[in-house]
């Protein structure tokens, strides 16, 4: 006979890293079953900032579900990436009222000062720039998430500014 | 728990309060976080000890109050009043001024029309109570209608309850939520799930996220009184990964919930058991929809599936399934315990209760508002949300998000209920309501939404995939002055090939703030074809 392990390989972490034991503990609480996919790719990704390609192989172990599988829920989730991200981030809230206050404004003048587009990377890894569909900061729009800090009614000139600021420091 | 175990706890927390002479309540929800909240908590609890007052003065950390624009709110119930955008280094004033009263504090009058004009049942606590603390619920008459149910009342007397209570579901559609409930009921003894939708995705709306943030246990109780309705054992609440303060909130409410016994097995000693787990969606929109939420629940893409089978029949890992959303369930428990007839006297004839809406956009009060339905667009606009700032005009009022229409300001008294929204072109919604003054070009924001539903239609569907890439490419033509009027003709039959065969809401309702802005805004169109930039677009470039 055939364990389920001789198809799927030993779960073996990717490396003696603690943070995989997070990970398994998260597998774990839901009994290792593969409804647990996307709260262990979120476990990972809270853990290293983005699955690479051994993570999602360890996850498709761990559960015992194919890796087309798990690589299909990682990309069709917009909260999951595959890229490492820089050291700080820049979220620039697209939702309606902050589109309707400048948030256009918000990103031109972004692309203006570091040459990046939504979903890049400054060349030194120090800014990234994303957008969110709505960080649900509308009485406050048009807004911007840098790092953790919800910046409401920001100008493009502030922005920048606080940016500068933050890398800086 | 017995419903006397229940009271002692509701008066032991009461006694508790009233030994203070003065409650400083500081909104600590997301939006006023943003504006520096915590910070000023901690300065206001340092400043009472500071001064010695830490017997007399309770500085607690309360939800939403409704004013974001104006965070962080900080109310004294005591004193009547209501402060605004108040700083960190006011704190001292604000502790001083507790007996003397306060002329130099920012004042906010609270009989404005903002607050006057708002009826509030699902909101009634937020503001008011603390949410990380379940006795402050149950002071305020909390778990009272679950302990109730389970102990006094049979479930077809609970379904019956909500039944005649006209209640429907708030998610957007208006589905009556006592037949959602009896059919479920129905399916017999069998596993069942009771699923609270959280997945807040449309842009531009944020009640959901401020009812769990403020008062998450409400939302526990209507999932469980639902539960014991429909038979169920087991609950989600799907909630957005985006809203990681609500996620605290609702995690630690479940496990105080359990730990008084009021989830979990044989609740009250009656038998019935039942447990609820947070599950994160991971940012896709399609997942509002209830067959790609029962996916992601179960770990898969978010994708739909045709319905029938409704999930009320066949849902989460086949089992019979009730999903509704957040505002649905904190409903529940203000109807079992103030009665059916109470909350069928609020509202219109067939749209019952309130409704919770986020007022954003170009309005001078942005926040979150519950009013009566029946109340009209143009009360809300102008008395509610104080007008249109910097002297501009009102155009149009945008509801229903992505999958709603706008509304033009001609239709400003039009009532707020599901079938008058439905009348002019678009929708009741979640409770998302952007407004737009003169400055806002129509065609551009029926791009900005087609834009949206084109990168999250999940792609099974062709229509909704392909039509929506097509639709978005002849209104970026239209918006940079490249179309002629055979492609205002295109769009329109793509409108309503894609709205009449898209699997799901979101490519059936997709065309829909298309189909509104050239109802109502032709002329913008017509303009973009005819000379480049329409008049709002020449205005802006300058």
């Amino acid at each position: 006979m055939y364990s389920m392990d001789t198809f799927f390989g030993l779960a073996q972490a990717p490396s003696d890293d603690k943070r995989w034991k997070i990970v398994e503990a998260t597998a774990r609480r839901h009994g290792k079953e593969a409804h647990a996919l996307i709260e262990t790719l979120h476990t990972v990704q809270e853990c290293f900032g983005y699955l690479d390609e051994a993570a999602l192989r360890y996850v498709a172990v761990i559960l015992r579900v194919p890796l087309s599988r798990v690589y299909g829920a990682a990309t069709f989730y917009h909260f999951f990436t595959l890229k490492p991200k820089g050291k700080h981030t820049c979220v620039v809230c697209t939702g309606t009222a902050c589109y309707i206050k400048g948030a256009p404004a918000l990103l031109s003048a972004l692309e203006k000062r570091y040459g990046i587009k939504p979903g890049q990377t400054t060349e030194d890894n120090q800014l990234s720039v994303l957008t969110a569909r709505c960080v649900g900061s509308c009485g406050l729009a048009p807004a911007a998430v840098l790092d953790s800090a919800v910046l409401g009614k920001i100008a493009p000139e502030q922005l920048v500014d606080r940016i500068e600021r933050g890398i800086g420091s | 728990m017995t419903i006397e175990e229940l009271r002692q706890i509701a008066e032991t927390e009461r006694a508790a309060q009233a030994r203070y002479q003065h409650h400083v309540c500081v909104c600590i929800a997301a939006g006023c976080v943003s504006c520096g909240a915590e910070e000023l908590r901690d300065a206001l609890k340092k400043e009472v000890v500071e001064s010695g007052m830490q017997n007399e003065v309770l500085v607690k950390g309360v939800g939403c109050m409704g004013l974001c624009s104006a965070g962080p709110l900080v109310s004294v119930p005591s004193e009547g009043q209501l402060y605004s955008a108040v700083r960190a280094e006011e704190a001292a004033d604000i502790v001083q001024s507790l007996d003397t009263g306060s002329d130099g504090l920012p004042h906010c009058d609270t009989g404005m029309p903002f607050f006057a004009r708002q009826k509030k049942i699902v909101l009634e606590n937020s503001g008011v109570i603390d949410p990380e603390r379940i006795e402050d619920y149950i002071a305020h008459d909390g778990y009272l209608a679950l302990v109730n149910a389970i102990t006094e009342r049979t479930p077809q007397d609970v379904i019956n309850i909500v039944k005649s209570s006209g209640l429907r579901g708030r998610g957007g559609a208006g589905y009556p939520t006592g037949l959602k409930w009896s059919t479920v009921a129905k399916t017999g003894e069998q596993q069942k799930y009771v699923i609270c939708n959280a997945d807040e995705g449309d842009p531009g709306a944020f009640m959901d996220r401020a009812v769990l943030e403020s008062d998450p246990h409400r939302v526990l109780e209507g999932m469980a009184i639902a539960a014991y309705a429909v038979g169920a054992q087991k609950g989600f609440v799907y909630v957005r990964a985006e809203y990681p303060l609500a996620v605290k909130h609702l995690k630690g409410a479940i496990k105080q919930a359990e730990r008084l016994g009021l989830l979990g097995n044989d609740i009250c000693g009656t038998g019935f058991s039942f447990r609820i787990e947070v599950r994160l969606g991971a940012g896709a929109f399609v997942c509002g929809e209830e067959t790609a939420l029962i996916a992601s629940v179960e770990g898969k893409r978010g994708t739909p599936r045709p319905r029938p089978p409704y999930p009320a029949e066949s849902g989460l890992w086949d089992c019979p399934t009730l999903i509704n959303n957040v505002e649905t369930f904190a409903n529940v428990a203000p109807i079992l315990r103030n009665g059916p007839e109470w909350f069928a006297s609020i509202g219109t004839e067939k749209s019952k209760g309130t409704k919770v809406f986020a007022l954003a956009g170009r309005v001078t009060n942005t926040g979150l508002i519950e009013v009566p339905m029946g109340i009209t667009l143009g009360e809300i606009v102008q008395e509610i949300g104080g007008g249109i700032p910097d002297g501009k005009q009102f155009k149009a009022v945008q509801t229903g998000g992505p999958s709603g229409g706008c509304i033009p300001a001609a239709h400003a008294d039009s009532p707020v209920d599901y079938e008058s929204l439905a009348r002019v072109g678009s929708m009741m919604g979640s409770g998302g309501m952007i407004v737009m003054d003169e400055t806002s070009c129509m065609v551009d924001v029926a791009k900005y939404f087609m834009e949206f539903c084109m990168s999250e239609s999940c792609g099974k569907c062709i229509p909704c995939r392909a039509g929506t890439q097509q639709m978005h490419g002849i209104l970026r033509k239209i918006t940079a002055g490249e179309a002629g009027p055979e492609d205002v003709a295109k769009l329109e039959e793509l409108c309503e090939l894609v709205r009449s065969t898209s699997l799901c809401g979101l490519g059936q309702s997709a065309p829909t703030p298309v189909m509104t802005t050239l109802r109502y805004f032709r002329h913008e169109y017509d303009a973009h074809v005819q000379g480049d930039l329409c008049p709002t677009c020449k205005e802006t470039a300058k």
